[in-house]
C-alpha cells in the first residue's frame, strides 16, 4: 500500500483509537516522507561526509607534520640539540595538549562562536574545528607507529647508503602505516560520529536535520532513530572497506 | 683502507670506546672477538657512522669519514653490513630487499638489479625464494639474504655485526659457509664474532678487545696458541 494513501486514512481516524503501530506509522511518516523530508537526511548525510573528508585530510596532514616534528626531535642522536626543532616541537606538544585536554564541542564552540564569529559557513568552520582537534590524536596514534618500529629497520637501509627520506618512504612509513592501521580507522570512526557535534555552531549535517525536522512535528523520535541508523550504516561499511584493506596489507606476514 | 685514530665513543657519562687506533688492509679477514660490553659491535658501528663517534678520525679509502661535511650516505654504499637480528624488510620481497638500494641509489637499473640480485640468489641458493617475503624464511636463510642484500651494493668492504649470534645452532653452518666463500674471494671483512672455529679459520687477524679498547692482537693461530695477556688467556679458556 503507498504510504501517502495509508497515512491519508489514518488520519481521518481519532487519535486516541489508533493502535500502537498505526501511530507509530504516523509519527514516521510525518519524521520521513511528509513534504520530501527524507531528502533533508540525505543532504545532511552528504554534509556530513563531506565535513569527515575536510576534516581527515586536515586530520591527517597536521597529524603526519606533527609526528614527524615530534619523532624527529625524540630520536635525535643524545648530545645533539637542533634549537629551530627544539621549539617546533614544542609548538606541536603544546598543540597536541590543549587539543587533547579540551572537549571537542567546547572547541568548536569557540571555532564557530569566538575565532570564526562572522562566518557564514559554519559548516566549513566545523570541518576545521573537526580536523585541528583529529590531527593531534592522528599524531599521536603515528608517532606510536613510528616510535615502535624496530630501529634496525631505518639502520639496515641507512647502512645501505640510502638516506633519511628514502628509508622513511620504502621501509619505515609502509610498516608503520600496517602496524597502526586499526587505530587510524578507529579515529576516522570516532571523526564520523564527532560531525554531530557541529549541529551546535550549526553546522547543516544529519543531526541538524533531524532536529528541525523534530521542532516541526513535535515529534523527536522517529528523526534521531533515523539519524542513528544512518550513522551506524555509515560505520558499518567503512569498518567493512577497513579489513579489507588490513587484510591486503596483512600479505608480507603469510607464512 | 680503513684507518681509525683515537677514536672515542662515550653515550653520556659512559665511556664505550676509549681510543682506538687500528688500521684495516685491502683484503684483510680482521675478526673482532671480546666479552659482551667490551666495545666491539660500537667499533664496527662506528666504521659507518651508524654510531657517531664522540671523538677521533675514521678514515675509509683516503677519505675522512668523520668531517661533518661528507655525504654519508655515499660512503655507506661501499660498506656493506650485516646485522645480528638480520633486518630485512618486512614489508618487500627477497627480491625487492636485494634490489631496493642498488636502483634508489642510482647504482643501477631496474633490470641490472635484478639480474645482479638473482645471480647473488643463486650463490647462496636460495634463488626459488625471490617472491617470498622475510616472513616465510627461517633465521639462517634470512641471514643468507642479508648478506646478499649488501653485497648487491658491490661493496668495498663488508662489516658483519655478531652475524650468527641470533640463530638456531644448526643453521649456523649455512651462514658461515657463505661468509667463507665471500672471504676466499678476496672480500675485506671486519666480524664480530663469538665463533671462534671461524676466526681461526678464515680470519687474517684476531682483535681482542676488553673495556673499550683492544688489548691483544695476532694472527690467529699464534693468537689462539699463546695468548700473552692474562685477561685474553682468561676468555678464551672459558669459550673455547
Amino acid at each position: 500500500m503507498n504510504p501517502d494513501s495509508l497515512y491519508e486514512s489514518l488520519s481521518a481516524i481519532d487519535k486516541a483509537d489508533l493502535t500502537f503501530w498505526q501511530d507509530a506509522f504516523m509519527k514516521f511518516y510525518r519524521a520521513w516522507f511528509a513534504e520530501d523530508r527524507w531528502i533533508s537526511y540525505f543532504q545532511g548525510l552528504a554534509t556530513t561526509l563531506r565535513v569527515t573528508v575536510v576534516a581527515l585530510a586536515i586530520g591527517i596532514v597536521l597529524g603526519v607534520l606533527v609526528a614527524m616534528v615530534r619523532t624527529a626531535h625524540d630520536q635525535q642522536r643524545p648530545g645533539t640539540r637542533n634549537y629551530l626543532l627544539s621549539l617546533v616541537n614544542t609548538i606541536c606538544r603544546i598543540y597536541v595538549t590543549i587539543i587533547r585536554g579540551t572537549p571537542m564541542m567546547v572547541q568548536l564552540m569557540i571555532w564557530g562562536f569566538v575565532i570564526f564569529a562572522s562566518s557564514r559557513n559554519l559548516t566549513m568552520v566545523g570541518a576545521l574545528g573537526l580536523g585541528v582537534n583529529s590531527g593531534a590524536y592522528v599524531a599521536e596514534i603515528i608517532r606510536g607507529g613510528l616510535m615502535s618500529l624496530d630501529p634496525g629497520q631505518m639502520e639496515a637501509g641507512r647502512s645501505l647508503g640510502l638516506n633519511y627520506l628514502t628509508t622513511m618512504r620504502f621501509i619505515v612509513i609502509p610498516q608503520a602505516f600496517k602496524a597502526i592501521l586499526p587505530s587510524l580507522g578507529n579515529e576516522f570512526i570516532v571523526l564520523l560520529k564527532d560531525t554531530s557535534l557541529i549541529s551546535v555552531i550549526a553546522g547543516k549535517e544529519i543531526v541538524y536535520f533531524a532536529r528541525t525536522i523534530g521542532s516541526r512535528t513535535y515529534e523527536y523520535m522517529f528523526p534521531f532513530f533515523i539519524t542513528a541508523i544512518m550513522y551506524l550504516a555509515l560505520v558499518m561499511v567503512f569498518s567493512y572497506l577497513q579489513s579489507i584493506l588490513e587484510r591486503r596489507l596483512r600479505q608480507s606476514d603469510r607464512r | 683502507m680503513i684507518d681509525v685514530k683515537n677514536l672515542v665513543k662515550a653515550f653520556g657519562d659512559h665511556v664505550v670506546l676509549n681510543g682506538i687506533t687500528e688500521h684495516i688492509s685491502p683484503g684483510e679477514k680482521v675478526v673482532v672477538i671480546g666479552p659482551s660490553g667490551s666495545g666491539k659491535s660500537t667499533f664496527l658501528r662506528c666504521l659507518n657512522l651508524l654510531e657517531e663517534p664522540t671523538s677521533g678520525t675514521i678514515t675509509f679509502q683516503g677519505q675522512v669519514i668523520t668531517d661533518p661535511k661528507i655525504n654519508i650516505d655515499k660512503v655507506r654504499q661501499q660498506m656493506g653490513m650485516v646485522f645480528q637480528h638480520f633486518n630485512l624488510f618486512n614489508n618487500m620481497t627477497i627480491l625487492r630487499n636485494i634490489t631496493l638500494a642498488p636502483v634508489q641509489t642510482k647504482l643501477m637499473s631496474q633490470e641490472e638489479a635484478r639480474e645482479t640480485a638473482m645471480s647473488l640468489l643463486k650463490r647462496v641458493d636460495l634463488v626459488d625464494k625471490a617472491d617470498a617475503y622475510p616472513a616465510q624464511l627461517s633465521g639462517g636463510q634470512k641471514q643468507r639474504i642479508a648478506i646478499v642484500r649488501a653485497l648487491a651494493m658491490r661493496p668495498k668492504v663488508m662489516l658483519f655485526d655478531e652475524p650468527t649470534s641470533a640463530l638456531d645452532p644448526e643453521m649456523v653452518g649455512e651462514v658461515l659457509d657463505v661468509m667463507k666463500e665471500l672471504a676466499n674471494q678476496g672480500m675485506t671483512m671486519v666480524v664480530v664474532t663469538h665463533e671462534m672455529g671461524f676466526a681461526r679459520e678464515v680470519g687474517s687477524r684476531v682483535l681482542f678487545m676488553d673495556g673499550g679498547g683492544i688489548l691483544e692482537q695476532n694472527e690467529p693461530h699464534a693468537f689462539f696458541a699463546n695468548p700473552k695477556e692474562e685477561r685474553t688467556k682468561d676468555f678464551l679458556s672459558k669459550v673455547l
